[in-house]
């Protein structure tokens, strides 16, 4: 199990290790020393976040700027959480969740929710053990060789946190119609409050929320009003 | 350095508080309809709203990002792994930037 995890965690490790690079990168740009680019990255492993979090450390924002954007960018992860502990085994018990609660990131989420088994914690611990590495050590490598790397490198690599999200998603887009739905939702609506100027105040991680939990909501609502349709024409042939 | 530790802290504990009181407080399984296909969609959406448009602003031009764009959808499309569609799509842009820098 522990082995299967460490596997299924290898694309992502690789992923977060290009992206992780970025952060470093960005990190020293912002008068941020190594040690604690390394020490944001080992304690948040999160992308949106602690992108977020060094611009408000560098214009010297308030702890109460800090905390809401924080609670804002990252509230996906709450939704993610409970998500999860629908799918977790029986013996996935509080110590494991306070310790391993810690690896929800949208990859390791997204990749523990496509097996098709309940999840347990070995299987979750190797999963989320190659990305947390990966995610370290990319931020390392980018603070220290990010200067010396052409840009035209690391502006490539700034694409492929999204790549990542479109492999995760395609994929299932094209086996549910109501994943398909879902994500023109959400694209749609993520669109309109980008593009129209009258949504111009809504920040990057609330845009997030409203399309995200919009999208989720509809799609569920269809999904429930199909399961009841059928239930009523089988329960109507059962009778004839 | 006492300045960062308290931004750190601050960033950190809400980071991990977010995650692990939900993880924590709700672990009976949920048993409404409504509720539980909710949760089922939300990874795609949250993926879906974070990454268009951003993506088409995540390098340095518009049109390098379509051209990652298009291949990440298209090597998605037929089930390629993670990192072969994250590592062909900063391959693309990477491409479409030499093409762009050549032509002008």
């Amino acid at each position: 199990m522990l082995k299967r995890g460490i596997k299924d965690g290898i694309p992502i490790g690789l992923g977060y290790f290009s992206v992780s690079f970025s952060f470093g990168i960005l990190a020293i740009a912002n008068g941020f020393s190594v040690f604690e680019a390394v020490l944001i990255s080992m304690t948040n492993l999160t992308s949106a976040g602690q992108f977020a979090g060094i611009t408000i450390i560098a214009s010297m924002g308030s702890l109460l700027e800090m905390a809401v954007t924080q609670l804002i960018i990252n509230m996906r992860y709450s939704l993610m959480a409970i998500s999860l502990s629908q799918k977790v085994d029986k013996r996935f018990g509080i110590s494991a969740r306070l310790l391993l609660g810690f690896g929800i990131t949208d990859e390791i989420f997204a990749v523990a929710m496509g097996s098709r088994k309940e999840i347990s914690r070995k299987y979750f611990l190797g999963l989320m053990s190659l990305p947390y590495v990966g995610w370290t050590l990319g931020t390392l490598a980018g603070a220290v060789f990010g200067n010396i790397m052409p840009d035209i490198i690391c502006d490539a690599l700034g694409i492929a946190l999204f790549g990542m999200f479109i492999a995760i998603v395609v994929p299932d887009m094209k086996r549910d119609g109501k994943i398909a739905l879902t994500v023109v939702i959400a694209v749609v609506i993520s669109c309109i409050l980008y593009y129209v100027p009258f949504f111009s105040k809504v920040s990057s991680g609330f845009s997030v929320i409203i399309s995200a939990v919009t999208a989720a909501a509809v799609a569920a609502l269809v999904s429930v009003h199909d399961e009841n349709n059928e239930k009523s024409i089988s329960g109507r042939e059962r009778y004839d | 350095m006492i300045d960062f530790l308290k931004y750190l802290a601050v960033m950190a504990g809400v980071t991990y508080l977010i995650r692990v009181l939900p993880f924590v407080l709700i672990r009976h399984k949920i048993q409404n309809k409504f509720v539980s296909a909710f949760l089922d969609y939300i990874p795609y959406a949250v993926l879906a709203s974070m990454t268009v448009p951003a993506i088409l602003y995540s390098t340095s031009s518009v049109i390098t990002a379509v051209a990652g764009f298009v291949v990440a959808i298209v090597l998605a499309y037929r089930e390629k792994s993670l990192i072969v569609v994250a590592l062909c799509a900063s391959a693309a842009v990477l491409v479409g930037q030499i093409c762009v820098s050549a032509l002008t």
